[in-house]
């Protein structure tokens, strides 16, 4: 089936004649040991409807149980994003029919979330920083997966069946809606990547969720629509789901804006609808219209009690709250004495947690930023992975630096050390032991290489004596030479200077 | 309120997925409309300053520990399944989206 | 003897055990005896377990005989309601639906049952998954009334009640939703309770209505009401709506009852259920047992709650509404019926039209489009949403009347047993059944049904008390001092006036 031509107009031209306006659902999976509202284990990879009780299969008769822990993970998160959070809330039902849905019924929050009216502070690229303002956040299940079997490319349309896993089904949810972003005008693709980047490691930090968005910890439904400016009334907006990569979302704001300037060009409507992601194509095609409106008759949840999350119990959490990424580089930043560009590239460059372990583990701060920003991230880009893939530990680099501050290696041997670590050969002590690179320590071998120096160039010395110390460093080149640089240079050259006085 | 039409049914027994047939349809309308009409008056006492009520009984923050339970047997899940394949429950292809 | 024993109280029956008189085995026998015996005439049961029953017994036997402390039912047996789910043993919910649906757990009430060591004779009919008051719209057939086979058992738990009427089992569970175990007992000559939402464990139990819904016995005595309800009740960590504490003894206050002295208690009658539009055979026998109670010494006041006149209407926007999410998971997928549409593409979404089509019963359809109906965009406000409002007016009557009353009275149901097939094409006629039933379901107040006679039509009229929540062991205790002044009257149990069932050979 071919897809008719869409067009399209260029994402600067259509930025500059209409004003993007965003919106960002994000669903979180909270990695707790069970489930939302029954007692079975999560786990990845479990064989397919190994993982549910009665409940979380939706079979007569049974009931569901908040999971007291993801409780407290919404609301850690909602205090991270600066939400009030309710006095009391309630779960609702969402009603909709579908084969991974086994109540045919989401156990979710309708007008009750538990917590509301936050916002999150974005550190862009350029250093600057936008307010995203978040409408709420709050609980709900996952459903169950469905794998369509038969048809073209296993795709919805003309499957022949369905086959479902049930084990994903009552997983814990969170999810976030902000408010209708505006304001970001060319930055709005970069807002949205970056607002969901910021999500994921406030996420981390908190240790709700181990937030891998290749790996579904992290969905986000991307909600754009354009407007002539920023005091026209809001334009129609599509959703975009399928979402899974940070420069997905990203791509998926530009599509969308190139796309509605080029309807809204051509004298068109912007269609109200959902569309899906295609990875592939980086392009976006509309979804089956809806036919019931989604009119989802939410209502109270019967069987479960309302949550109604004491004053106390809410400061007791927020005061365990771990320091948020943002606050943690600034005072980073502060420590290492950098400057706003200087902390940028660090952070940039993934290198926060391995420059602050390796502090941790004894080394000094620029010396953990001399190699991590250096060396290593020299070779990283040269085999094409991220700084924290490489084969060397924050722990190696700080026992690296050690033996160089001891003078039992120096800057360029240690450099050889490396590569013996990075290919596997050990710790750098290790390393060193096995190749044999520790600096000559004994004077002896150094006064054998320093007289055959001199023995080479006689008339040197007498130069030397004559004041003329330039040719000091040639006798010094010659040892290293000799010692296969395993010599520390600067007693060398106190070496030399002995030698050859009178 | 007004009793409910023959097309309110219809839209509605989609909605609740259930295939009725055209003389069920009307039957149905029938049926439905004297009981709508006779419980629309609750509406009459339902004034705003009247707080609803969906639990019974007052209880709140009934929580369970994070603590994991046996699993049902995958062959307890798919004994009863209409279809399954592959440790899975087979159901026939499904065109709407979610 | 064994013929005899199937008329006694469960209590008399256990006694019997204890003594070593009899055994479980034999009792359970004597009973699935008398099951095949009338169950042509009856069918009260949709499935009878026999080997499981026989083998429950012989296990209680054993532990009986290695000293092992026992509930004082322990080894009596009892039949359940098909709308309790039960491991390896078929619920169907008397639907189409869930034919041959074995479950793979049990509810948590079954679970106390078999811990208590009651054997289970097997599975009573009901109107297809609890809708009715007339048991009328099962799947399997209709169960009829012991007193006149040509009557309606009540509904929806009207195998349950007819099974313990007809001597077919001692002691049965019933749930209770508008009034589906106290309509029944009081047109068989029953009793029937159900208990504070909360009390009983829903977990296991078909939903029908989640706020609304509770387990309760269904028995012939009151004292062996308190004695099941002891075994059924209790918190349940699998129940988020399950009472975290512990109630008083429902049967401690049966028996203080059973002495018949209720000086100072104050009886409240319902002005609203107290028998406008009642049959008049009805209303005598309530008064007649009012007077009873005067006797004993309580004092009978009148009460007045205005908002009972919305009940009935409240009833039907929450129940059908509640009903039509919980019975979405029918849809041919994971369990239970699957139908294909018989022309055009088989997807998803019609096999599960067809499927609800073809599985449901009119009933059925009708509540869940009505709830579907009552919950859908535009229309929440003012019928589901005004409906819990009333729900709170309810209480607040109910919470002024406990004020000046320690129970409060009224008929159970308006008529006797109505004949089949009577009101079947007039559901709101249907629906006025539970008119006196419904307020203390959608307060979540416990109510209890027992016999305070027959009517001018020779058909068993059922009395109705009801509790503040928690406040259940009330019930027993009024309940346990009229039935017997009844039966100090009648010179043995109501039920020894009904006819005698033909016995199938």
């Amino acid at each position: 089936m071919s897809t008719p031509t869409v067009d399209l107009v260029d994402f600067d031209d259509a930025i500059a004649r209409f004003d993007p306006v965003i919106g960002l659902e994000v669903h979180v999976e909270l990695g707790t040991r069970t489930k939302m509202f029954c007692p079975a284990e999560v786990s990845f990879g479990a064989a397919p409807n190994s993982e549910v009780t009665p409940v979380s299969l939706g079979l007569p008769g049974a009931l569901p149980v908040v999971n007291g822990t993801a409780v407290e993970y919404a609301i850690r998160i909602g205090l991270a994003l600066n939400c009030s959070i309710a006095e009391t809330c309630r779960f609702a039902r969402k009603n909709y029919f579908y084969p991974d849905n086994p109540k045919n019924f989401q156990t979710s929050q309708y007008d009750e979330p538990i917590a509301y009216d936050g916002y999150l502070d974005v550190e862009l690229e350029d250093g600057s920083t936008f307010r995203v303002e978040i409408e709420r956040a709050h609980m709900e299940e996952d459903a169950g997966k469905n794998t369509h079997v038969g048809g073209s490319g296993g795709r919805i349309h003309g499957a022949e069946y369905s086959l479902v896993d049930y084990n994903r089904a009552g997983i814990p949810l969170v999810e976030i809606v902000t408010r209708p972003i505006t304001g970001a005008g060319e930055r709005a693709p970069e807002v949205a990547r970056a607002y969901v980047q910021t999500l994921r490691d406030i996420f981390r930090a908190l240790g709700v969720s181990e937030a891998r968005m290749e790996r579904g910890n992290v969905r986000a439904d991307v909600n754009l629509s354009l407007r002539a400016t920023p005091d026209s009334p809001l334009g129609t907006r599509t959703e975009t789901k399928n979402v899974n990569s940070f420069r997905s979302i990203e791509r998926a704001v530009r599509y969308e804006v190139s796309r509605q300037a080029a309807v809204l060009d051509a004298g068109g409507s912007v269609v109200q609808e959902t569309r899906h992601w295609h990875e592939d194509s980086s392009t976006t095609s509309p979804g089956r219209p809806k036919s019931d409106a989604e009119d989802y008759r939410y209502f109270p949840e019967p069987d479960l009690a309302p949550v109604s999350p004491s004053r106390e119990w809410v400061e007791e959490i927020r005061a365990s709250l771990p320091e948020m990424p943002v606050a943690r580089r600034r005072r980073l930043q502060g420590e290492w004495e950098l400057s706003d560009p200087e902390m940028r590239d660090v952070v940039n460059a993934g290198a926060v947690d391995l420059i602050e372990a390796t502090i941790a583990a004894g080394t000094s701060s620029a010396g953990a930023r001399k190699w991590w920003m250096g060396e290593l991230a020299r070779t990283a880009k040269t085999q094409e992975i991220e700084l924290g893939d490489l084969a060397v530990t924050p722990g190696q680099i700080a026992e690296l630096q050690a033996l160089v501050d001891s003078g039992r290696i120096n800057d360029k041997i240690a450099r050889q050390v490396l590569e013996g670590v990075l290919a596997g050969e050990g710790d750098p002590e290790q390393v060193v032991e096995a190749r044999g690179l520790e600096v000559v320590s004994d004077d002896g071998p150094l006064l054998e290489a320093i007289d055959s120096a001199l023995a080479a160039q006689p008339d040197i010395a007498e130069k030397i004596r004559g004041g003329n110390l330039g040719p000091v460093g040639a006798i010094i080149g010659a040892v290293m030479k000799a010692t296969r640089g395993q010599a520390d240079a600067a007693r060398v050259r106190e070496l030399v200077l002995e030698r050859v006085a009178p | 309120m007004s009793t409910i039409s023959r097309d309110e049914v219809a839209r509605v027994a989609e909605l609740a997925r259930i295939e009725l047939r055209p003389d069920e349809i009307d039957k149905l309308t029938g049926d439905l409309g004297v009981i709508v009409e006779s419980i629309a008056q609750v509406s009459e006492v339902a004034t705003d300053d009247v707080p609803a009520t969906s639990h019974p009984l007052p209880i709140d923050n009934v929580f369970r520990a994070d603590v994991p339970q046996p699993a049902l047997p995958v062959e307890d899940v798919l004994a009863g399944a209409p279809a399954s394949e592959d440790g899975k429950f087979l159901v026939p292809q499904i065109l709407g989206e979610e | 003897m064994t013929s005899d024993v199937t008329r006694l109280s469960a209590a008399a029956q256990a006694a019997l055990l204890r003594t070593s008189e009899i055994s479980s085995v034999e009792l359970t026998r004597a009973h699935l005896d008398r099951i095949s015996a009338v169950e042509p005439a009856v069918n009260a049961f949709l499935h009878v377990s026999e080997p499981e029953a026989l083998a429950q017994a012989a296990a209680v036997d054993a532990r009986r005989a290695a000293g092992e402390e026992l509930h004082e039912l322990a080894g009596v047996p009892i039949a359940v309601k098909d709308i309790v789910v039960t491991k390896g043993i078929p619920t169907t919910a008397a639907s189409k639906i869930l034919e041959g649906w074995v479950p793979p757990y049990d509810a948590t009430i079954v679970e106390r049952i078999k811990g208590a060591g009651l054997p289970i004779l097997g599975k009573t009919n009901l109107d297809e998954f609890a809708m009715g008051s007339s048991t009328e719209h099962s799947a399997y057939g209709d169960t009829r009334n012991p007193w006149d086979l040509d009557r309606i058992p009540g509904g929806s738990g009207g195998g349950s009640a007819a099974a313990v009427a007809a001597f077919e089992a001692p002691l049965a569970v019933g749930t209770d939703t508008g009034g589906s175990i106290r309509q029944p007992a009081s047109v068989t000559g029953t009793v029937g309770v159900k208990p504070t939402y909360g009390a009983v464990s829903r977990y296991g139990l078909i939903a029908m209505a989640s706020s609304l819904d509770q387990a309760g016995p269904v028995t012939r005595t009151v004292l062996d009401s308190a004695l099941l309800q002891e075994v059924l009740g209790g918190y349940d960590p699998r129940d988020s709506t399950s009472i975290p504490e512990a109630l008083p003894s429902p049967v401690a206050a049966a028996r203080r009852g059973a002495l018949g002295d209720l000086s100072g208690l104050r009886v409240g009658v319902v002005k609203e259920l107290s028998g406008e539009g009642y049959q008049a055979g009805v209303r005598a026998s309530f008064e007649a047992s009012l007077d009873l109670l005067r006797a004993a010494g309580a004092e009978v006041v009148e009460v007045s709650c205005p908002s009972f006149g919305y009940a009935l209407g409240a009833y039907y926007l929450i129940m059908p509404s509640e009903a039509s999410s919980n019975l979405a998971k029918f849809d041919g997928m994971r369990f239970g019926l699957r139908v294909e549409p018989s022309e055009g593409p088989v997807t998803a979404e019609r096999v599960m039209s067809a499927t609800r089509g073809a599985g449901f019963g009119d009933e059925v359809k009708r509540r869940v489009v009505l709830g579907t109906y009552a919950l859908s965009a535009g229309y929440y406000d003012a019928y589901y949403g005004s409906a819990q409002k009333v729900r709170t007016l309810v209480q607040r009557d109910f919470d002024a009347a406990f004020g000046v009353a320690d129970v409060l009275v009224s008929p159970t149901t308006p008529t006797t047993a109505f004949k089949l097939g009577e009101k079947l094409d007039d559901p709101l006629a249907m629906y006025l059944n539970d008119v006196a039933t419904i307020p203390a379901n959608l307060a979540g107040i416990p109510g209890l049904s027992l016999p305070s006679g027959l009517s001018d039509d020779g058909l068993p009229v059922g009395f109705q008390i009801l509790a503040p929540a928690k406040a259940d062991d009330r019930l027993y205790l009024v309940g346990a001092a009229l039935e017997a002044a009844l039966e100090n009257g009648w010179g043995a149990p109501l039920l020894a006036q009904a006819p005698e069932l033909e016995v199938a050979r």
